[in-house]
């Protein structure tokens, strides 16, 4: 432990006393967790943990419904603005932070619009920039190659393999500076999460990623640290190698060996 | 994100959302061009007609004076319609829903009917009116009566009726069906103990909207050439002349309430305007009562069933 | 356990034998009565289809197609007879078009912001006022049209005359935004909400979700709802019978009377011709040709939903 926490990367987002509420229901309980910068964190935890709510805290997707509450801060670096604070715009919040979500949800659209969309949404006029950031965007998600030649067909027409990394692109597109993973490869076979699995673990070169995920093979395959998940509490957080092999609590250790419920 | 970054994502944030007030606002504004046209409408006629109204308008017959004029002969005529409107479009309205999902195979036949009936929903009203006049009035010879008039208005409304009966039908779940035909029942059985019975305030309301539509209609009335100016009431049963019978108000001459109106909307004289208005105040009204009736129904059977 | 007695082998398969066949003949039976309730529906469409057609037939044999479609007059009760259905068919189109202009962009607003904007409680009671609306006997729209709607008019614009195409398209358009709205809206709503979510996650404002995203994946539901506002207008008739006055005009300009199809009809029916003369077919040739103008409303809107169905 002391090894890694001399030379922690720095901060991108940091989780102080998070509490949210679904109308009356208590769904996530003072949590507190760091998101490195240019790393990827996995979230593990059983179904209704409330690891997805605690994602969708970062981009502000319980705005969209009524009833949803939040206390605490989440800071995001290196301006340290609280994403959760009242007078933050949730659109600003989701401009820099962008989400790949479960089921891929390609939008009836073509290949190149998909990508296009969170420029379209900036306002992005002029052709090339947008050519060229989606020609980087397509690469980036290891899609250029299997598109190029078809970028003006609908992209419901691509596979379910190929959508989610159409997805992947469009989150990529806008510069994002952390990118939310909620279950992507839930809806996907093995081969579509192999790909992106590895693509996953190649975006965090350029992007802080932080992922959901109930496949603990994954969280240890292609995460850097690793938080536990229980009934709406933070159980246990740390380097996703020590997590593995030797949890710090008895219940993560229950949990990642198969011997929980 | 650098400060300066931040600021400029910040006015484009501004400047989005000004877009989105904006057409918030539209939005509003158009809704209430509805609310205002309708209030309107309402407060017209209810200003020019409800000082028109009292027992001597209901119980009068139209008169070539306005002041004297009623709309006694119209009211009972859109009664008398209605109830043969009813007559006709219940029950075959509802057991075409019923047929069509309880029984019908799946076949060319069932798909032409439903084609059709999807169709006929878009027919305008007027061509009901020429069919019954080529149809009932000249070809069945039954003449310009309460009785061709009550059908017109059943064939117009039956898609209204096959529709709402079929869409309650379809919420029962499958479970209780397989729950009557495990316990030995027959199609019929199950349908007449279960499926009408559960889907029946669904069923109503179809009903009660198709007959709303029917009470106001009045171009196929006219085409199969109701009459603008009726001074009598159809014969009581067995009233009038031997051998009179019980239905012989089916076959005779009628007006009702929306073509009293019309008449009365088509001539110059101001007074007439003002027995329009009235008329036309005690037809919305009625409308609207039958309607508010069948959406608070709807509203109540939302809330109320739970499988 | 042999002491239960056994049934008497015999009599019992007898009698339910006797029993199931009378229960299948009372059910068949009761399955045909249904059926031919259900088939009413057929029978309503080829009895309109005949009498059109055949009432048509008459009507064509006396006048010729060529004068139908190309005559650019319209008197068939005069002695000098002119039976040219442009003038009817551009009253139609005219007052049709006004009404569009005014259905087509509120109705889209009202459905986009019902739909995306309003708050859960607006929508609650807009829905419904909506339907009260479209519950509204046209003849009383006729009435408003006549009597509030052209004074109003000619407070703007003196010389407009007090029957007119433009106030009735107006009333009319009002009339047909509640089909409009409450269709689009339901074809919007029926847009799953990942797509909404995916949207939103890219920093999108609900404006631009809503013209981008949802608008576009809700297309063939809009469509239909288009070309059912279409059809409500080109089959108006009560509206047009009381506001517009009921003189043929072959004109495309809504600040004059005009008859249409419709209301020609109507005017027609409100006299007595006798059944078999000319005039009293050529109510039956104009019905063919709003027959056959639905038709083409109605399978346009079939062609629209096959191409656009929805792949979420």
């Amino acid at each position: 432990m002391t090894n890694a926490a001399q030379s922690l990367p720095p901060l991108k987002a940091e989780a102080r006393d998070l509490n949210f509420h679904y109308g009356k229901f208590h769904a996530l309980k003072g949590i507190n967790m760091p998101v490195y910068d240019k790393k990827v964190t996995a979230l593990i935890g059983p179904s209704g943990c409330g690891k997805s709510t605690f994602l969708r805290c970062f981009n502000r997707m319980h705005d969209l419904y009524p009833g949803n509450r939040y206390e605490g801060s989440i800071d995001f670096h290196p301006d340290r603005t609280n994403l959760l604070a009242p007078d933050i715009d949730p659109i600003e919040v989701r401009m820099r932070i962008s989400m790949v979500f479960q089921k891929p949800n390609p939008f009836p659209k073509s290949i190149y619009e998909n990508v296009a969309y969170g420029l379209r949404v900036r306002g992005e006029k002029s052709r090339s920039v947008v050519d060229d950031k989606v020609e980087a965007a397509l690469r980036g998600a290891a899609l250029w190659e299997e598109v190029k030649n078809r970028l003006k067909e609908p992209g419901a027409n691509l596979s379910g393999g190929q959508q989610q990394r159409l997805c992947i692109a469009r989150a990529l597109a806008s510069d994002p500076e952390l990118m939310l993973f909620d279950e992507p490869t839930s809806a996907l076979d093995p081969i579509a999460t192999a790909s992106i699995e590895e693509l996953v673990s190649e975006l965090k070169e350029k992007v802080t990623v932080l992922i959901v995920t109930h496949n603990m093979q994954q969280a240890a395959r292609i995460s850097d640290y690793t938080a536990y998940m229980y009934m709406g509490e933070m159980i246990e957080f740390g380097v996703t190698d020590e997590i593995f092999i030797k949890p710090a609590k008895k219940q993560t250790e229950d949990y990642i060996t198969g011997r929980f419920g | 994100m650098n400060q300066q970054e931040l600021q400029a994502l910040r006015e484009l944030i501004a400047s989005h959302k000004r877009w989105d007030w904006l057409f918030g606002l539209l939005g509003v504004f158009a809704l209430m061009i509805g609310v205002l046209t309708f209030t309107a409408l309402f407060a017209n006629m209810a200003i020019d007609g409800i000082g028109r109204i009292d027992a001597d308008f209901l119980t009068s017959f139209p008169s070539r004076r306005a002041a004297n004029a009623g709309i006694l002969s119209a009211w009972v005529g859109s009664l008398l319609v209605m109830l043969v409107t009813a007559f006709a479009a219940v029950p075959i309205g509802v057991a075409a829903g019923v047929y069509l999902e309880e029984y019908a195979p799946k076949n060319w036949l069932t798909d032409i009917i439903e084609i059709n009936i999807s169709n006929l929903a878009g027919v305008p009203s007027i061509i009901y009116g020429l069919l019954a006049l080529g149809l009932f009035v000249y070809t069945f010879g039954l003449g310009q009566s309460i009785l061709t008039a009550g059908l017109t208005l059943a064939l117009l409304i039956l898609p209204v009726v096959i529709v709402a009966t079929r869409e309650a039908i379809r919420a029962i779940p499958q479970i209780i069906r397989e729950g009557s035909y495990a316990c030995g029942a027959t199609t019929w059985q199950t349908v007449r103990d279960h499926i009408v019975p559960y889907s029946s305030a669904g069923i109503l309301t179809g009903i009660i909207i198709g007959m709303a539509r029917a009470i106001g209609e009045t171009a196929p009335i006219i085409t199969i050439g109701a009459l603008t100016f009726i001074a009598f009431l159809p014969p009581a049963p067995f009233a009038g002349e031997p051998p009179a019978g019980m239905f012989d108000w089916l076959f005779a001459p009628f007006t009702v309430m929306p073509i009293q109106m019309f008449n009365w909307t088509s001539r110059p004289e101001a007074a007439f305007a003002v027995n329009a208005a009235a008329a036309g105040f005690l037809l919305v009204l009625m409308t609207l009562a039958m309607n508010g009736l069948a959406i608070w129904l709807r509203y109540r059977l939302r809330k109320s069933i739970k499988w | 356990m042999s002491s239960i007695p056994l049934p008497a082998e015999s009599a019992v398969p007898i009698g339910r034998l006797k029993f199931n066949r009378l229960r299948n003949v009372k059910e068949r039976g009761i399955e045909a009565l249904m059926f031919l309730a259900a088939f009413v529906s057929v029978m309503t469409t080829l009895g309109i289809v005949y009498v059109l057609v055949s009432e048509s037939i008459v009507f064509f044999q006396r006048v010729p197609l060529s004068d139908f479609l190309f005559d650019t007059q319209w008197t068939p009760l005069f002695d000098d007879a002119h039976y040219g259905i442009m003038v009817l068919l551009s009253g139609t189109i005219t007052s049709s078009a006004v009404a569009l202009l005014v259905a087509i962009p509120l109705g889209t607003i009202i459905a986009i912001y019902l739909s995306e904007f309003a708050p859960f409680t607006v929508r609650e009671v807009a829905k419904p006022f909506l339907e009260l609306l479209g519950g509204v006997p046209t003849i009383i729209y006729g009435y408003f049209a006549l009597v509030v709607v052209t004074p109003l008019l000619q407070m703007i614009y003196p010389d407009l005359p007090g029957f007119n195409l433009l106030a009735a398209g107006i009333v009319m358009g009002i009339m047909i935004i509640p089909y409009v709205a409450s269709l689009s809206e339901d074809a919007m709503r029926a847009v799953p909400m990942s797509l909404r979510e995916g949207s939103y996650a890219m920093g999108a404002t609900r404006l631009q979700t809503a013209l981008r995203v949802v608008m576009p994946a809700a297309t063939s539901g809009i469509a239909s709802a288009y070309i059912l506002g279409i059809s409500r207008a080109v089959g108006e008739t009560m509206i047009l019978a009381v506001a517009a006055g009921m003189q043929p005009n072959l004109t495309f300009n809504p600040a004059e009377p005009g008859a249409t199809v419709t209301s020609y009809i109507v005017q027609v029916a409100l006299g007595d011709l006798p059944h078999g003369s000319i005039g009293y077919q050529t109510i039956f040739a104009a019905g063919l040709m709003l027959m056959l103008m639905t038709l083409v409303f109605n399978l346009l809107g079939y062609y629209m939903r096959k191409k656009f169905r929805e792949v979420y």
